[in-house]
Order: structure tokens, then C-alpha cells, then sequence
């Protein structure tokens, strides 16, 4: 085992975990990649496209090697990275991307065909031979390239939503997130502090410098206690801010551990905000630099000095700064062989510890699954092979700006650091220490922000403490890339090289974005958190230009990947929205009603009884028994809107494209309302209950539009009339009566003193009464199945009550309850349009209702409905369709077309928008739309299906096909 | 976002419905001689202006105002929220 001493991880916890299928053990406190690392592991996967094998380049969130697959079954978790993911007890992980073992992966075969798999070669493959593309490329490539595989089956986890408000938020609890919390919290001020790690103090626990006279992982747990102490500091360890969205909101995900929700993804409201995200170290791309083993100096320092783990006895360091020295020093220290430090610079620090080569780079690497040596050209000249299990790599640091350009900020170029340090941030946001490019004095440059923020809100903070910190400033000269002949990789999760981004340039890709795209370079799910600067600097190589003159790197959210099934949150299967019930649905399930989903409503689509085998059996039934003496149908999920004022008649007249001025009190009409470009949006009926109170009424669908439609037109257009709109869609249980008998059966519930004779209670009238011994009720005599038909509705707790009283007295008459499908029947049988007819591209005149467009008031739509081609004597027009051969059927969609003639769009005649089986009249009917309908009554056509493939000759009838007088209505 | 309501405060906007342009509020005279030119422009023309844009918000899941959002395009920074009722009441 490759454990030294020290570190913070908690030698009194072992942990045992599974990688591959092999036990091994580790320590709390540890990640999968430290304890793989400890135990000697460096192959952890397959690189994506050419499926080398790999092993973590970082100790953090931007690692781009190291993905594996975390549980098993339905709990597998795909692509997390090892390098945070926290140890548990009974982990079981596993490598990605390989055919075969980890160690022999078939498809290694791809390393060796890679001068076919360099840049662009997805598009090409587009311009070859179709048949290739679909034959051979696509299905190899889709099997070969990618990364994790889920398990396909549903997640059974939970996942939690949360918001949160605070003062000021602090992203990132290392040095210089600390002094500024610290700063806050004394203040009073209310602060979250959030950071992605499970152990929160950023680099201090990652380096051997000093805080005072105490380690800086010490100092960080002082620090943290104080302010665990602090009733308005919130802590949160484990969560990613992954975004910085408009006006001080930022998202959170949260890592829960151990309990019953997985992630909670918060929602952060902030007065203000303080990035102290740190900075992540970069690479220097040579010839085969992605062999297990060759990580980040710092990487290779977080996991000596944090998780006591060294990957290889022999270690080698290449840098470009003063870094690589440190990092010998530390594992020096902890008891390795540093065979070489091998720094770019000829003036590089000297050592009598271990052999220093000045102005020398590493060339190539050696080991077949893992690296076993490095070649190294000395200053001289001369080539150099050094012993080496793993090779610290320091090429810079990049500060973690990634937030500041969530909001359109550009970062801008330092020469000193040769990196991009933020310029504009959001509003609201300050960046401190290493996030803003200030590589010492942290601690102050966090507690001066913090103090610079309270001043800003109006709150009194005094400066703390500081303990003085051992630090060097950054002594850098810029490498990117060695050149030389093999692939030296930038990105190594997306496979992409120095010659590739070489290659783009020669085949004219100058701009940085077209390059990203067609390499493909930084498009990972790490976002090239490691690898865009060296893709730039190699660009601005090609071009001659500077890296700031060649492009910017900009980022957007997520900061690290979020999860699908954090987004969803408890919105999934059923719950993915509300599902509203009507006040006798219970009653409908007790009777074994089918459901649909109309909207967010479960609505009874039919009752099936006992030895009906086929919907159509108890549709037909629910038909028949209707027309033949009453149904009951549950209409409660229509909108009702109340309407009330002083000028509630002239603002439904405006509304409205017919007039409502002249309605009586207790009288009903059916209006129909435009939207302004002249279509119609929607229908329904307008109750008159007194000179200054509506009840208006709209289709299911649109209840929530109309609604809105209405406010806006009550406050944006004429505030000055006096009229109050309520949504009581839910304050009322509503129900249809219909059928020779519903007058009869009403009157078994309906207390004596109200008269609902034909004479007393006529055709279209409406009133306020009361049921079964004093229960208030309004009833409306309107009918939409073209029967004597009543509406009358209750408040919405006694809905229940009423449908069993109904069916009750209605056994009498043997009264039926129909749903929505019989519903539908006997509308289109009456010829009434519903949905499929105002659909949004039809027009009152359309619809057969161009009569109802006042022409003598100011209504919505009204002007632009008179527009040519929405008037044009050939348009569309309502027409019933009946099949000449009457045992024909033909699908609602079906395209119209002249008896003789070819079938194409041009001699496309109209559509079928409904069709059903009229028990009543034994026949298949349908509604639809046809140019010039209402002359064409009596022509036979063709009903044409060029999906099925089937064309049925119909002839054109009138749409109302019973009682075309309406005498059944009035009876 | 987040829209400060005149009569609620500071509100996410996710409790509100967007509609568009402001200038939905100048509906045109009904009764004028090219009345169907003004609507034409009324309802298919508008401005998409890089900056400042006053535009309509409904707080749906809230108190059902329709607010006058001045918001800017670029930054949606929002420098003005007003009742829509209140500012057409100003206008006429």
C-alpha cells in the first residue's frame, strides 16, 4: 500500500469498497480515487474515443479521466467523477467505456485507427455514402464512443427542491471564502456559505503552509467551528453553486448522503454574492501525456498531504513555475523519490534534495497502463529517459471564474498569472483570492470583500483577525505544449490534440468557437475546465496572434453537471403535474369508470357495466339510454368565470365578438369569443343571474387562457369600467341533465317552490334556486346533446352528494351516467364544434357563425375578422360527413378530395376534424371543414388517408344530424 | 428574475405569465376610417429593441395584476414596475 502518514483522513474508520468487482479498503475521509490511488490503482477508465487507458489527472471537480460508475442496478450513477466521489462502506464502483477488462479493453483497437478518428471526423463521415452513414459509421461509433450507460429502469430515489434567501452568499469555503464568512457571520449579517466538497477548507487542506503557528486545515476547522456556531451562518458542505442567474438567484445542488433524498437542488435568493471558487491548475500538453499516473502537481500534493496516499514510489515533477518545486519538496517529505523536477525555465530554483533540470521539457512517456517513465530533453540537447511511476505536471493556474461569466461577463487576460482573471461580474457579485487571480494574501482579500459588502448593505463589521500566512508569489514563464511528433492530448475527455486543434486551423477553422465545435475541444462534461487555455494558446500558436487577441474562454451553467432528475425534482411520472379531480370522481371510480386526462383533469371518459367487452358497447349504451330518457354527465372541469359590476354587460360585449347588452336577466346565451387577429379562441354560455352579475363558462382547455385573456383586457384595455371577474371554476360542482326525462328527474330534487316547467322555465332560461330541501343551486336550461338538457351546479362540496342523489331518483327513469366520450357522441351528432374545431385556425365564418360577428360595437377580433382571405367566399366551411356506404368508416384527419381526380395538395379540399359512431343513427359520422361547404350539402367525395393508405367516398350532409329544428331542446 | 410587484414586493418570476410589448395597451379606435391597418400594425408590429423594453407580466400564481415591466433587454436589469390599470388610467 502506497499510504504514508499524516493527512485528514480518519485512520480509526476503515471503509471496505468494491472496484471492479476487487475488494479493497480504505478510509473515511477519503474519495474512490484516493483510495484506489492508496492502494495502488492508477487505470480507472477508457478514454472516450480512442479508449486509452486512464487514470485522474485532478484531485477536484474538473476532473476529466477518472469516470466511473457508482452502485449497481437501478441505483448505478453513471459518469461521477472518483476524484469526488466520497468513499462509503459497500460502495461498489466500476470502470466505464471499455470492452472486456479495464486492462484489455477491446476496443483499445481504436487507439491504433485513430488517424481515421481525428478532428472533424463526425462531420465527415455525414459527407460520405449515405448507406455508410446509416449502416456502418453510426452504429459503430454509437456503440464504440460515450461514457456511462444508465440503467434504463426508473430511479427510485427522491429528489428535493428547496429556496433559500441570505445576505450574502459565499461560493467556496477555502481561504478566502472562510475569512469572508467569518467576517459576515460576526457582522450579523445572514450568510450561506456552500461548498462542492465534502471537507470544506479549499486548498488549505491540500498544502503544507502555515496559517500562524497552526496548519491551515487547523486554522479551517477553527474557523468552521465558530461558525457552525453562529445562529445566521448556514454551512453547506457538499453543494455546487452551478449557477449565478439574473438578479442575485443562484442554483444549488446539493449532495445528501445516507438519507432518504439523494440531491436537493435550491434555488439561492442573494443580496449579495462573494466567488471565492479558488483556481484550478492546468496542464502542459507533450506526447503522450494521459498515461496513468501523469497528473496535476497539485493533484498529486492534495493527495499526499490531504489523503496520505502517494500513486508511485519514483516521482518525477515537469513545471513552468515555482509550484513543481513544492510539490517536490512536499512528497519529498512524506517519503518519496523524486527522481526529477523537470523545469521549462533555465533560471528554475535549486536543490541539493534531487536533480533539478533547468530549461528542460518531458518529450514522451513510457508504460503500457500506466506510466513507467518519462523522456526528457535537457537544455542541452541531449535526451534523457527518468524513472517515474507518476509525473507531477504544473503548468499555471486558471482561477475559477466560471460564475463571473454567467451573465455575459468576459474575463480579460494577466500576463503575470498567463491566464484569464475575471473582468465584469454579475451585479451584485465580488470575486476574492485565487478566483480573481490574487495568488497571496487570501484570507485579507476575503475579509477587506466581506467588509466592503456589509458596508454596501448598511451593516457594521469590524476587520478580524488574520493569522499571517507562509506564501510565495507566482513566479511563472508560459509552456502550454512541448512540440514534438506524438499526440500530445489537450482535452483528454473528449480525446482531443494538439494536431487535431493543428489540423482545424489548416482545414480553416480561425475562430475559437467554430475550432471548440469541430474538435470538439472543452464540449465535455468537465467543459474543459483543464484544457480550453491550452486549446487557445495553441490556436494563437497557428495564428500568430496573442491568447487574448485569439479568443476568450467564456462558461455557462452548470458549473459541474445537474442531473435530469434534480431538474424534476418530485415533478416525475405522475406527479409531473398537478392532477385535479372533480368533486364526484370518487363516486365515478367506485362505479369502475375508464379515466382520461383532459387537461389536469381525470374525467370519466365512459362507465363500463357488467358483460360490456368494447368501449363502443358502453359508449353506445350511454348514448342510446340518454336520448331515450336522461343521462347524467359530470361537466364541473368547464371554466366559470363570475363576472360582476356596473359595466359587466358592456365589457362581455367587448369581449365577445356577439352582443350581451340585451340579454335578460335569467336568460342564457352562447358566446363566441375571437382572439384579436379575427380567430376564434374559444366558446361558451353567459348566464344573466342579475342586471350586474354573469356566470360565463368556457371549454375545459381553455379555462386558464380565457381567464387571463380577461384580465387583460379588464386591466390593460379597460380599466375604466366597473367590472370584477372571480374564477369559480372549483366553487362549483356542475352537472348535465339531458334527455327526454332530465325535467322529470330534476323535479324528484329540485324544492317544490321553484317552477322549472317548460313554460315557467323555458329554453335558454337560468336561475338561482334550491335542491333537496334548501341546498342553494343555480340551473341553467342549455343543452349541448341536443336533448332537453339542464345544467345545475352546487358548491363544490356537495357535488358528491348530489350525483348519488340523481342517480338515485333517477333509477326511476333508468337514468344513465355517460362520460366524456358519449358526451362527444351526441355533440357531433347535433352538429355542436368543440375542440377539434376551434383549434385555432378557424374563423366564425368557418364555424358557420359569421352572423354572430357584431358589426355594431367595439369587440375583440371583430375589426381584423373582416380581413380579405379570412371572408373569402371559397374558405373553409362547417359540413357533416356521412359514409355513402353506410358500413364505411374513415379517421377523424382524413383529407377531403373530389370524387374523381388525383390526391395531392392541390386538389386538397378541406378536413375531417371529428368523427364517431352514431348508435342512433347506425352509422360512422364526421365533422369537418371544406371550401365552400355550405353550397356543397348532397356532393360525394373522397375521405382520404395517405397514412393508412385508404380512401372511403362520404357525402357532404348538414352538421347537424338530429333534430336539425331543435325541437327536442325546447321541448 | 425577479419582478418587484408594486402592491406585493420583490416576486420570482416564475409566478408570472409573459404576454409581450406594452403597447397591447394602445388598442386602436374600433370606429377609425383605416381602422384595419391600425390593428394590422397594433398586433403585428413591434419593436425589438436591444435595452430598454416595456412589456406586459400577469402574476397568474399570485395576485392576477397585469404589471408594466420596463426591463432591459441585455441585462434584464428591470428599472420600472407599474399596475398596468393604474398606468392606463394615467393615459386616458
Amino acid at each position: 500500500m502506497s499510504r504514508v502518514l499524516g493527512g485528514l483522513i480518519d485512520r480509526n474508520k476503515p471503509i471496505q469498497f468494491q472496484f471492479n468487482g476487487k475488494t479493497y479498503g480504505g478510509f473515511a475521509g477519503d474519495t474512490l480515487a484516493s483510495a484506489l490511488l492508496a492502494n495502488d490503482v492508477r487505470l480507472m477508465g477508457r478514454s472516450f474515443k480512442y479508449h486509452r487507458p486512464r487514470g485522474p489527472l485532478t484531485a477536484g471537480s474538473e476532473e476529466p479521466n477518472a469516470l466511473v460508475t457508482l452502485g449497481t442496478g437501478v441505483y448505478a450513477e453513471p459518469n461521477a467523477r472518483a476524484t469526488v466521489a466520497e468513499l462509503y462502506e459497500g460502495l461498489s464502483a466500476r470502470s466505464q467505456n471499455h470492452i472486456g477488462s479495464l486492462s484489455f479493453d477491446l476496443m483499445a483497437i481504436n487507439d491504433v485507427l485513430s488517424p481515421f478518428f481525428a478532428a472533424g471526423f463526425y462531420y465527415k463521415t455525414f459527407m460520405w455514402p449515405k448507406a455508410f452513414w446509416e449502416k456502418l459509421y453510426e452504429p459503430v461509433i454509437r456503440h464504440a464512443a460515450g461514457l456511462g450507460k444508465l440503467s434504463g429502469l426508473p430511479d427510485p430515489d427522491a429528489y428535493e427542491k428547496g429556496y433559500l434567501h441570505c445576505d450574502l452568499l459565499i461560493i467556496g469555503a477555502g481561504p478566502a471564502g472562510l475569512a469572508a464568512a467569518l467576517t459576515a457571520g460576526r457582522a450579523g449579517a445572514d450568510v450561506i456559505l456552500a461548498d462542492e466538497d465534502f471537507e470544506l477548507g479549499g486548498r488549505l487542506n491540500s498544502e503544507t503552509y502555515a496559517l500562524g503557528d497552526q496548519s491551515g486545515s487547523a486554522w479551517a476547522i477553527g474557523v468552521l467551528a465558530e461558525l457552525a456556531s453562529l445562529p445566521n451562518v448556514r454551512v453547506m458542505a457538499r453543494t455546487t453553486i452551478y449557477g449565478a442567474f439574473d438578479h442575485g438567484i443562484f442554483g444549488a445542488l446539493e449532495q445528501n448522503i445516507g438519507g432518504k433524498v439523494r440531491q436537493t437542488l435550491w434555488r439561492i435568493y442573494t443580496k449579495r454574492s462573494l466567488l471565492c471558487a479558488g483556481a484550478t491548475e492546468r496542464p502542459i500538453a507533450f506526447a503522450n501525456n494521459d498515461r496513468p499516473g501523469i497528473m496535476l502537481g497539485s493533484a498529486l500534493r492534495s493527495y499526499a498531504n490531504r489523503w496520505a496516499a502517494l500513486p508511485a514510489r519514483d516521482i518525477a515533477i515537469f513545471t513552468n513555475n515555482d509550484e513543481g518545486h513544492r510539490t517536490a519538496r512536499d512528497l519529498r517529505a512524506l517519503g518519496a523519490n523524486i527522481t526529477a523536477v523537470i523545469d521549462s525555465r533555465l533560471d528554475a530554483p535549486k536543490s541539493t534534495d534531487y536533480p533539478i533540470h533547468a530549461g528542460a521539457v518531458v518529450t514522451d512517456s513510457a508504460g503500457r497502463l500506466g506510466l513507467r517513465s518519462v523522456t526528457v530533453q535537457l537544455a542541452t540537447g541531449e535526451t534523457r529517459q527518468i524513472a517515474a511511476g507518476a509525473l507531477g505536471v504544473s503548468g499555471g493556474w486558471n482561477p475559477n471564474l466560471h460564475l463571473t461569466c454567467h451573465q455575459r461577463g468576459r474575463p480579460i487576460w494577466n500576463a503575470d498569472l498567463a491566464s484569464f482573471v475575471p473582468n465584469t461580474a454579475p451585479v451584485g457579485m465580488l470575486v476574492a483570492g485565487a478566483a480573481n487571480g490574487q495568488m497571496t494574501a487570501v484570507l485579507a482579500d476575503g475579509m477587506d470583500k466581506a467588509l466592503q459588502i456589509m458596508t454596501d448593505l448598511g451593516i457594521v463589521a469590524k476587520a478580524i483577525s488574520l493569522p499571517v500566512a507562509e506564501e510565495t508569489p507566482v513566479r511563472l514563464t508560459p509552456l502550454f505544449h512541448v512540440p514534438g511528433k506524438g499526440r500530445a492530448w489537450l482535452d483528454q475527455q473528449n480525446d482531443v490534440t494538439v494536431k487535431d486543434v493543428k489540423l482545424a486551423h489548416q482545414e480553416g477553422y480561425i475562430s475559437v468557437e467554430h475550432l471548440k465545435r469541430y474538435t470538439t475541444l472543452g464540449m465535455a462534461t468537465d467543459q474543459g475546465k483543464t484544457s480550453n487555455i491550452g486549446g487557445l494558446a495553441v490556436m494563437a500558436e497557428m495564428t500568430g496572434k496573442s491568447i487574448p487577441d485569439t479568443g476568450t474562454t467564456i462558461f455557462r451553467p452548470p458549473y459541474t453537471p445537474v442531473s435530469i432528475a434534480a431538474f424534476a425534482g418530485r415533478s416525475a411520472g405522475r406527479d409531473f403535474r398537478p392532477t385535479r379531480l372533480t368533486p364526484s370522481h370518487h363516486w365515478a371510480a367506485e362505479q369502475g369508470a375508464v379515466f382520461v386526462e383532459v387537461g389536469m383533469w381525470l374525467r370519466a371518459q365512459w362507465f363500463p357495466r357488467a358483460g360490456e367487452t368494447t368501449w363502443r358497447q358502453s359508449v353506445d349504451r350511454e348514448v342510446l339510454a340518454t336520448r331515450k330518457s336522461v343521462g347524467i354527465c359530470d361537466v364541473t372541469t368547464l371554466g366559470k368565470i363570475d363576472v360582476q359590476g356596473r359595466d359587466a354587460a358592456r365589457f362581455l360585449d367587448r369581449v365577445y365578438a356577439n352582443g350581451f347588452a340585451k340579454l335578460a336577466v335569467g336568460k342564457v346565451r352562447y358566446g363566441l369569443m375571437l382572439r384579436e387577429d379575427g380567430m376564434v379562441m374559444d366558446d361558451g354560455t353567459t348566464a344573466r343571474l342579475a342586471e350586474d352579475h354573469f356566470i360565463t363558462t368556457t371549454t375545459t382547455a381553455n379555462a386558464v387562457s380565457v381567464f387571463r385573456h380577461m384580465e387583460f383586457c379588464r386591466q390593460c384595455l379597460w380599466p375604466d369600467l366597473d367590472v370584477q371577474l372571480m374564477s369559480i371554476t372549483e366553487s362549483w360542482a356542475q352537472y348535465s341533465v339531458a334527455g327526454p326525462n332530465a325535467r322529470a328527474l330534476l323535479q324528484r330534487i329540485v324544492d317544490a317552490e321553484h317552477d322549472i316547467s317548460n313554460n315557467a322555465f323555458p329554453y335558454m332560461a337560468c336561475g338561482q334556486i334550491t335542491v333537496c330541501g334548501g341546498l342553494r343551486a343555480r340551473l341553467f336550461r342549455i343543452s349541448f346533446s341536443g336533448e332537453l338538457a339542464f345544467e345545475i351546479a352546487v358548491p363544490t362540496r356537495y357535488g358528491d352528494a348530489l350525483m348519488r342523489r340523481m342517480v338515485e331518483v333517477g333509477a326511476e327513469f333508468d337514468a344513465v351516467v355517460y362520460g366524456t366520450e358519449a358526451l362527444g357522441v351526441m355533440r357531433i351528432e347535433k352538429g355542436h364544434v368543440a375542440g377539434n374545431e376551434l383549434n385555432g385556425t378557424t374563423t366564425a365564418l368557418t364555424l358557420g357563425m359569421g352572423a354572430m360577428v357584431s358589426k355594431s360595437k367595439d369587440s375583440i377580433g371583430a375589426v381584423l375578422s373582416t380581413r380579405e382571405g379570412m371572408t373569402a367566399p371559397d374558405g373553409l366551411a362547417l359540413v357533416g360527413f356521412r359514409p355513402v356506404n353506410p358500413s364505411d368508416s374513415f379517421a377523424a384527419g382524413s383529407h377531403l378530395m373530389a370524387k374523381h381526380g388525383a390526391v395531392n395538395a392541390a386538389n386538397d379540399q378541406g378536413y375531417v376534424t371529428s368523427l364517431c359512431y352514431s348508435p342512433h343513427l347506425g352509422h360512422v359520422i364526421g365533422l369537418g371543414l371544406i371550401k365552400n361547404g355550405a353550397a356543397r350539402h348532397g356532393e360525394v367525395m373522397r375521405a382520404v388517408n395517405p397514412v393508412q393508405n385508404t380512401e372511403t367516398l362520404v357525402e357532404v350532409v348538414s352538421p347537424h344530424f338530429i333534430d336539425p329544428k331543435g325541437e327536442r331542446l325546447r321541448a | 428574475m425577479i419582478i418587484n410587484h408594486p402592491l406585493l414586493g420583490p416576486r420570482d418570476a416564475a409566478e408570472f405569465v409573459y404576454l409581450g410589448d406594452a403597447n397591447l395597451m394602445a388598442r386602436p379606435d374600433w370606429q377609425a376610417e383605416n381602422a384595419a391597418d391600425l390593428f394590422y400594425e397594433y398586433l403585428y408590429l413591434r419593436d425589438n429593441p436591444a435595452g430598454l423594453h416595456r412589456e406586459l407580466w400577469y402574476h397568474e400564481q399570485g395576485d392576477r395584476s397585469w404589471l408594466v415591466v420596463t426591463r432591459n433587454t441585455v441585462t434584464h436589469e428591470i428599472t420600472d414596475v407599474t399596475l398596468a390599470r393604474a398606468q392606463r388610467q394615467v393615459q386616458s
